[in-house]
């Protein structure tokens, strides 16, 4: 059959190509160095290196932390919408995909700029502390509350199609009869039904927070992506070992994810 | 069939039904309190900083659209040009790639290769910033695998230039036009293609007439969802070149980080908010497209 013609194969090839060698040249500049030929010296100076521990907690704690804040906002809020209050989707959708409006190199001008209010406007206010505390280096709250911001069209279409395939309200209506409470229809009739779409929202966050450069970065914190861009100055080989791992590792979330979640439209439509 | 069902059920069940009103808007609230705080008060800032001029001598400030002019003139325009013509040429470029290596994915009979190939899609859609821009470097740089074993730098090549970015930029393009694009092709229905076949149709004259057509909305679509992505990029570019190809994102950056005269501060978010403007265009232009391409897909 002429299903199997060339030009298939030529756009097969051409496309893995071109796909594949920035992949591996990646791998051969980190162990093929000029001068001393084959070393692993890059891979295993990583761990040593200055701040690559901290940096990598903070990123992960931020992660975690914009997980449950984004979780424990949305989900009530999308389970609310099916059951009682129809009327407030169309708002909810609005403020979910606003923030795809907004570049985020435009919302950190923004955010610095509130920043800056600070000691500018409220030096004698309690206020201050606030805004002292949220921007707390070991802890930075600010970037939590941008990350959250980001998050939310990813997290809104994956809980919208999650909900799209349970009946929420029955559920919610058969464990009450049962004579659940609320809190409890909720944690243990709807959540496990909602887990693949729960799963794909934390996935998604959690690769947007770790791979996360501009936002952090121009806020003058430190968290994975940009120390990788900091101790690339000095050290070449080093920074493209971080790059190569950092990738590994979100890759294999991001497969996991494809496949605990079956191969779901939502990871697409970033 | 269980939809009607309960639906009855709710309406017969009054009392059930009121003492569960109030939880809907209750919930909500939260999340459109966080918003207005989190995402309001920066994109209030943008929209008041943009339109604030400070008089340096007095120390007053007043409302003018002296920086959003100035946004628009010298270097500034220059960055913003440079940003809307690279985002444009790499997003033609993704579109006019992605389309054959779609179809090439649909029409396959081999369907772990079909997964694979939107799995991967998926994954490489989602990769930017950093690790993007190291790949490349250490690939095409000026010590680059590829640079060194082909002695691109004499045939001159430079990673660090307008079709470098390009290049780099379609990485992420190409898989991001796959994934859009794929659930129309899908919605190709082969009967189409055997009418125009037995009407006497040309595979060219079946792909301008019929199949084209039918796609236009996605591919506008998916085009000008990748300008978005592309304009929006920072990461990328910061970390490979700097600040050496005027882009609009890098100078927000270089401004927001004081490099810039003093007095001319609210310049940066009077180009964020051009970003905004356009950002919003695309999808206001992107999302009704969207809606339209849907109804081929039913």
């Amino acid at each position: 059959m002429a299903r199997l013609n060339p030009w298939r194969w030529g756009v097969f090839g051409l496309a893995g190509l071109y796909f594949l060698v920035p992949l591996a040249a990646s791998v051969v500049f980190t162990v093929d160095v000029p001068g001393q030929g084959l070393t692993f010296d890059a891979y295993s100076r990583i761990f040593s290196t200055n701040g690559f521990g901290a940096s990598l907690l903070l990123s992960l704690e931020l992660a975690l932390a914009t997980i449950a804040v984004v979780l424990l906002l949305m989900v009530p809020a999308m389970v609310a919408l099916r059951l009682g209050a129809p009327r407030l989707r169309p708002v909810v959708e609005v403020v979910c995909s606003l923030p795809l409006v907004v570049p985020p190199i435009a919302f950190v001008a923004g955010i610095g700029t509130v920043l800056k209010w600070g000691p500018e406007h409220l030096s004698r206010t309690p206020l201050f502390q606030t805004f002292v505390a949220i921007q707390n280096p070991d802890f930075p709250v600010i970037l939590v509350l941008a990350y959250v911001v980001m998050a939310l069209p990813f997290v809104y279409r994956a809980l919208d199609a999650g909900l799209r395939a349970v009946d929420v309200r029955t559920l919610v209506e058969a464990a009450r009869s049962c004579g659940a409470g609320w809190p409890q229809a909720l944690v243990q009739a709807v959540l496990p039904n909602l887990r693949g779409a729960l799963l794909n929202a934390s996935f998604l966050t959690l690769a947007l927070v770790l791979g996360e450069f501009t936002v952090a970065q121009l806020l003058g914190f430190q968290p994975f992506a940009v120390w990788i861009v900091n101790v690339s100055g000095s050290q070449a080989q080093l920074s493209v070992a971080v790059s190569v791992l950092s990738l590994l590792v979100t890759w294999a979330l991001l497969l996991a994810l494809a496949g605990v979640g079956g191969r779901s439209r939502t990871t697409s439509r970033g | 069939m269980t939809d009607t069902l309960t639906r009855v059920d709710t309406a017969t069940a009054a009392p059930v039904k009121r003492r569960r009103r109030p939880l809907g808007p209750l919930a909500v609230v939260p999340l459109l309190a966080f918003t207005a705080l989190a995402f309001g008060l920066p994109a209030w800032a943008i929209l008041d900083g943009a339109f604030t001029v400070k008089n340096q001598a007095t120390g007053t400030s007043s409302y003018s659209t002296a920086n959003l002019t100035l946004s628009l003139q010298g270097a500034y325009l220059t960055a913003l040009i440079g940003s809307v013509k690279l985002s444009a040429v790499s997003a033609a470029l993704a579109a006019l790639l992605g389309l054959p290596l779609a179809q090439a994915v649909v029409t396959s009979r081999f369907r772990a290769l079909r997964e694979a190939v939107l799995t991967a899609s998926g994954v490489l859609a989602n990769f930017g910033g950093v690790p993007l821009a190291f790949a490349f470097v250490a690939t095409l740089g000026n010590a680059g695998v590829l640079t060194r074993h082909l002695g691109l730098t004499d045939k001159g090549w430079d990673l660090y230039s307008f079709w470098g970015l390009v290049i780099v930029y379609l990485y992420f393009l190409i898989p991001l036009m796959v994934l859009t694009i794929t659930p129309a092709l899908e919605g190709l229905r082969t009967q189409w293609r055997e009418a125009a076949q037995n009407n006497g149709a040309t595979p060219v004259q079946y792909w301008r007439h019929v199949a084209l057509p039918v796609l236009a909305p996605s591919l506008l679509g998916g085009l000008v969802l990748l300008f978005g992505s592309a304009f929006a990029a920072y990461a990328t570019a910061a970390a490979m070149v700097g600040s050496s190809i005027p882009l609009v994102t890098l100078q927000i950056a270089d401004a927001i980080s004081g490099n810039v005269l003093v007095g001319q501060e609210n310049v940066a978010l009077a180009l964020s908010l051009d970003m905004v403007l356009v950002a919003g265009l695309v999808m206001a232009v992107y999302l009704p497209l969207q809606r339209r391409s849907a109804r081929w897909l039913a």
